[in-house]
């Protein structure tokens, strides 16, 4: 299977299932229209060749398609499936590995598409973790990860500053744990700003590996949607906090991280603008809301969010040859050092090796399943936990998918995010279209900035 | 090779005999919350 497109001046093709990208000439990629879809290496192409000997010459065909046999023999071009074997016998045995902790339901900021109802979830009732069930969830995760020494805590909300005595407590907590059960625990947080201080800061940069801060790009944007609980906009008082903590880690081991949506479709700007601030890593993201948001994302708007990560991977691209590169999020592949295939085939871990625990102990596939109670797994309190619910996440792969069989992008989104997939279509392995229409357009473009990357030497 | 000039080699393929160590992040703890992102994630075997 190969794809093949244009883009910034280039030729690309994508050999699927070798995961081989090339940069080819216009006589190579018209020799490939003339193949089409699958290389028969018993065919004869010669006569299919000869109109394009009409646009090049006979010694271009000649040595193009010679080098297109090559490529074929050597595995790296018009590849066959080599993993359907492996999904067929695929019976994953996951252990947990990684823990989102909601240490807050509840939030300083009234953000108007906050998937988590500013916090509450839906559930109406807010509350905050204690250090007991933040504990116990440790206790969780050790029990549960088998022999697998890397894990991860992520401090999500809500807001989790709001609680952060707590955030410390189990910090502290999963230390000493980990240094007795031999388990190394890499901490996260996601956080609005809104409490950043130098001491939270000074323990953040002391303790966790990464550290992801809310900001949808320029006043105007993120105070549209980010605003305080008395209706003004946060950005002014975020922003230099955001700047003070990205320098204190070096600008490395963090991102400043936006949603865009229906009423910011020019997120380029907001990228830029990121940019522009200083910040070296950058994330923004697709909103995820039902149709019936007046800013929801939709059908309508796939060509302009399409050309809008085309100028941005253009604008990405001049920074780098200007010598001011800058990370973005969805941008970044790396074609030699990526995750290996079964990490491709299972993605994010949602349900089996991921989960969310409520302030209560309560456990989710993941964070955007919390408060949807058919999909409660157990609770950390009592060391229940749904096999079942877990074996239906551990099945889900690529190739349980039918939708990603023809899709390019297979090995790079693994399937997509199996809580879009359940939300808009019931069903956790029919991905959400909306959202692959948008990961092809990203990955053509990180693939094509890699190539010039790798073509022009730059950072 | 003239005509095309190759970014990578057959890496998917290859990851294949690495095996499956588990050990690396999960997609969902860096700055994709919402829109699974999983090529950008590093191999904790090539990242030593």
């Amino acid at each position: 299977m190969v794809h093949k497109y244009k883009l910034m001046g280039l030729n690309i093709v994508m050999d699927i299932y070798s995961g081989a990208v090339h940069i080819v000439d216009d006589c190579f990629y018209d020799i490939m229209d003339v193949i089409g879809g699958e290389f028969d290496k018993t065919a004869d192409y010669s006569e299919k060749l000869v109109p394009l000997k009409t646009k090049y010459s006979e010694k271009e065909v000649a040595e193009s398609f010679a080098e297109l046999k090559k490529l074929v023999d050597e595995e790296q071009l018009y590849t066959d499936d080599f993993y359907a074997d492996i999904a067929a016998k695929w019976n994953k045995k996951s252990v947990v590995k990684a823990l989102c902790l909601h240490i807050a339901h509840d939030c300083n900021l009234r953000c108007k598409y906050c998937f988590a109802s500013t916090g509450d979830y839906h559930q109406g009732r807010r509350g905050l973790m204690s250090a007991e069930v933040g504990k116990a969830a440790i206790d969780f995760v050790i029990k549960n990860s088998g022999t697998r020494r890397n894990i991860e805590i992520d401090y999500f909300g809500g807001e989790p500053l709001m609680n952060f005595g707590v955030v410390k407590e189990i910090t502290e907590y999963a230390k000493a744990e980990g240094a007795k059960h031999n388990k190394n625990f890499r901490f996260t947080i996601t956080t609005n700003g809104v409490l950043l201080n130098d001491e939270i800061k000074a323990y953040v940069n002391e303790n966790m590996s990464n550290i992801v801060l809310s900001l949808d790009g320029t006043k105007e944007t993120n105070d549209r949607m980010r605003v305080r609980v008395d209706g003004k906009g946060c950005y002014d008082q975020i922003v230099p906090k955001f700047i003070d903590i990205a320098e204190s880690r070096n600008q490395d081991n963090y991102y400043v991280r936006g949603t865009f949506t229906a009423e910011n479709l020019h997120f380029a700007d907001d990228v830029m603008h990121m940019a522009d601030l200083g910040f070296l890593q950058t994330s923004v993201e697709p909103v995820v809301a039902p149709e019936s948001e007046s800013y929801a994302l939709t059908e309508e708007h796939l060509e302009t969010v399409c050309a809008e990560y085309e100028k941005l991977a253009k604008l990405y691209i001049d920074r780098r040859r200007e010598g001011r590169p800058f990370n973005f999020f969805h941008f970044m592949i790396d074609l030699n050092q990526g995750p290996c295939v079964v990490k491709r085939l299972s993605g994010c871990g949602a349900g089996h090796e991921y989960i969310a625990v409520t302030p209560e102990g309560d456990i989710y596939p993941c964070h955007q399943f919390v408060g949807n109670t058919d999909f409660k797994m157990g609770s950390v309190m009592t060391g229940e936990f749904d096999e079942n619910i877990k074996s239906t996440f551990e099945k889900s792969n690529i190739y349980t998918k039918p939708d990603c069989s023809e899709c390019f992008a297979k090995f790079y989104c693994s399937g997509g995010c199996s809580a879009n997939a359940f939300n808009f279509n019931n069903d956790i392995n029919k991905p959400y279209k909306l959202a692959c229409e948008f990961e092809r357009k990203r990955v053509e473009c990180a693939i094509a900035i890699e190539a010039i990357k790798a073509m022009e030497g730059l950072q | 090779m003239t005509h095309v000039k190759t970014l990578n080699t057959a890496v998917l393929k290859d990851s294949v005999k690495r095996g499956a160590c588990g050990e690396c992040q999960t997609s969902c703890q860096s700055a994709c919350k919402t829109s699974c992102t999983v090529a950008n994630q590093k191999c904790e075997q090539l990242k030593k």
